[in-house]
């Protein structure tokens, strides 16, 4: 098809309009018409399968991926560049960070975590209703008669707890790198408020079953609410302010002034909706982050001692600026 | 003797993360601490010799002139992020298939449970109640914890090791950190596997006795000293408090300007980065600590009696 091009510019340069488009057109149709009676049925559709052999040749796949996909550095960098999901590395990194002694992965780990942790929390949300009596029955109808509704139930489960201790490690790793240091400090405290929201999902999440270790441990942790200082209705200065078990924090926390109804319906929502989009946009806040600072800190080359630049070079630095 | 006791606690499916987590500590943090060590030795050496410093790739790692310094994030990075996906999977699979998430009975507000415990990551502040009342424990603490956190890249004035595994550069950082990581991790241990109905402590290898009686002394320190009356009570525990922070301030102020190396860091410091630190690290990092020993060794439950709050 390619090489009709340059025969179709070349007649348009010479007739008249109308002649030139209406004789291309008979032309095209008589050299289709050409290449179908040399080929055989046969041909063509061996053809047509060894064009699947290579997917990426065909108009679909190229409609969906834009660049090819060959091992030139051009085409490597346009698909990372080009992909929505894989834009948010850069198209080259340092040789050394692809190690995993340098960053253990945990923060992907935990990130991965988290995706597994919304699909599988969608998927349990079509069999769960927050109803005080309701709640418990639908468990027990996962565990028993939805198919793989026990596993289902224990991955989101064993999962959430991964993602908490995966999220420590990381933080572990970004001070033992001293990553958290200038320019990093706005991240690292992004990063502070996601491990808060990591706890708090899981926190929320416990007491959905509504059996009595999540009812419990939900009201031990309500509990200490109380003495919130000013607060709450146990806090210093508590009463002092005019707080009663019906007006507190623990009370907003609950919806009430014990762990009933109104507090399953306000963790669901806390649990499925609210901490997962704030946790989604500061995750993006934290991956954009992470590439305009820089990029991972390193591994970098080692500082020595004796080269610390003194205090007043760095004033007089800025000063310049 | 009753290790099944142990057993019960260890092998029961929501604790299966804590006895994990008594593995991947110390595990990252000889991963961590080796290589800070090699880094350091080659910090060392290059000290020494100041030709090649100049020359030197300064990594531990193998490197040549011709080899680049940037590689592809596709396949490079890429292949080792899937890959890695495919290990979490799959230990999620198989975790999931082995172990069952519990279920206990329908939830009862009449019927308590004993001992009734918080998820094990907030095993932690649960113990801290039995060290403080619970709107320290409960409600100040973590918001110091979050915002300590938070204030820790501000405060430390060290330049040195961005971006590379090292103890010698930054030995008060990191030592801080790990200190508060070390006790976090140490109340949950304790929370976990200690702890019995009635929250009693009970060592490992002692069974849980539910009708065990505790005669718990609780002393306060303002009647130790026979002050019995407010305000004296108050005032005298103002002073203790007071006095705790002034030398908790001297020994973190040696520690932290303890070598000539540490003491030009120090100069760094402003005058707010210091006071911030020693505030966290004296109301976190010794408070706790301090609390728990007079709580656990001597007996002494309050410091600080007011008629408001007590600490
Ligand atoms: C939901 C939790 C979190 C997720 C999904 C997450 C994800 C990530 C990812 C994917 C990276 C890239 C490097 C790496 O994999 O190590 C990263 C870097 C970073 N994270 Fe997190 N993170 C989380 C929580 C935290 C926490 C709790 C902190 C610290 C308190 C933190 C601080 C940082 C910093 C400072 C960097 C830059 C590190 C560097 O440049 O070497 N993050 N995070």
């Amino acid at each position: 098809m390619e090489s009709d091009k340059p025969a179709k510019t070349e007649s348009k340069a010479t007739g008249s309009e109308l002649e030139v488009v209406g004789s291309g057109f008979k032309a095209n149709i008589k050299d289709e018409l050409d290449l179908l009676k040399k080929k055989s049925s046969k041909e063509n559709i061996r053809e047509e399968l060894e064009n699947l052999k290579d997917p990426t040749r065909t108009q679909i796949y190229k409609s969906i991926f834009r660049v090819k996909h060959e091992p030139t550095p051009r085409s490597r960098s346009l698909g990372v560049l080009t992909n929505v999901f894989l834009h948010l590395h850069p198209a080259k990194i340092n040789r050394d960070a692809t190690r995993f002694s340098y960053t253990w992965g945990m923060g992907g780990i935990t990130f991965y975590l988290f995706i597994v942790l919304t699909f599988t929390g969608i998927l349990l949300m079509f069999y769960y209703h927050p109803t005080k009596g309701q709640a418990y029955r639908d468990i027990l109808y996962l565990e028993s008669d939805v198919p793989f509704g026990k596993l289902l139930r224990n991955m989101h489960r064993w999962a959430a707890h991964l993602m908490v201790i995966t999220t420590w490690l990381h933080m572990f790793r970004v001070v033992l790198t001293g990553s958290y240091k200038t320019p990093r400090e706005f991240n690292w405290c992004v990063g502070v408020l996601l491990l808060v929201l990591t706890l708090l999902l899981s926190f929320t999440g416990y007491l959905l079953p509504d059996d009595q270790l999540g009812f419990w441990a939900v009201t031990v942790g309500t509990n200490m609410a109380r003495g919130t200082p000013g607060l709450g209705h146990e806090g210093p200065f508590g009463p002092q302010l005019g707080m009663t078990p019906y007006n507190d924090v623990r009370f907003a926390l609950l919806g009430g002034s014990i762990v009933d109804a109104n507090a399953l319906l306000r963790s669901y929502i806390w649990h499925c909706i609210a901490i997962p989009v704030i946790a989604s946009v500061l995750m993006a806040i934290h991956f954009w982050r992470v590439r305009k600072d820089g990029g991972i800190s390193g591994p970098a080359p080692i500082t020595l001692t004796s080269e610390m630049k003194s205090p007043g070079a760095r004033a007089v630095k800025q000063s310049v600026k | 003797m009753d290790w099944g006791q142990l057993w019960t606690i260890a092998s029961a499916p929501d604790n299966v993360p804590i006895v994990a987590l008594l593995f991947l500590v110390p595990f990252f943090t000889w991963l961590g601490f080796r290589q800070a060590r090699a880094n350091d030795r080659l910090a060392e050496t290059l000290e020494g010799d100041t030709a090649l410093a100049k020359t030197h790739h300064r990594k531990t790692w193998p490197w040549k002139p011709h080899w680049t310094k940037e590689v592809h994030v596709w396949p490079f990075l890429l292949r080792v992020e899937f890959l890695a996906t495919i290990i979490v999977t799959v230990l999620l699979f198989v975790w999931s298939i082995t172990l069952n998430a519990p279920l206990e009975e329908p939830s009862n507000p009449n019927l308590t449970m004993n001992p009734s415990k918080a998820p094990w990551y907030f095993l932690g502040l649960q113990e801290m109640l039995v060290y403080f009342d619970p709107w320290i424990a409960g409600v100040v603490m973590p918001t110091l914890i979050i915002i300590g956190l938070m204030a820790f890249p501000y405060v430390d004035s060290n330049p040195l090791g961005v971006g590379y595994y090292t103890w010698k550069q930054r030995k008060v950082a990191v030592s801080a950190f790990c200190w508060g990581f070390l006790m976090w991790i140490a109340l949950i241990f304790i929370g976990t596997f200690i702890r019995g109905p009635g929250w009693v402590w009970f060592w490992p290898g002692t069974t849980w006795d539910h009708n065990a009686a505790v005669y718990e002394v609780n002393r306060d320190l303002p009647v130790l000293f026979g002050i019995k009356t407010q305000p004296w009570q108050a005032v005298f525990g103002l002073v203790v408090v007071g006095a705790f922070y002034v030398i908790a301030g001297l020994v973190i102020h040696l520690v932290i300007t303890w070598s000539k190396f540490e003491k030009k860091i120090f100069e760094r410091t402003t005058m707010l980065q210091y006071l911030v630190f020693q505030f966290f690290a004296i109301s976190i990092l010794l408070s706790m600590p301090v609390k728990l020993l007079i709580r656990q060794v001597f007996r002494i439950k309050y410091v600080l009696l007011t008629p408001w709050f007590n600490i």
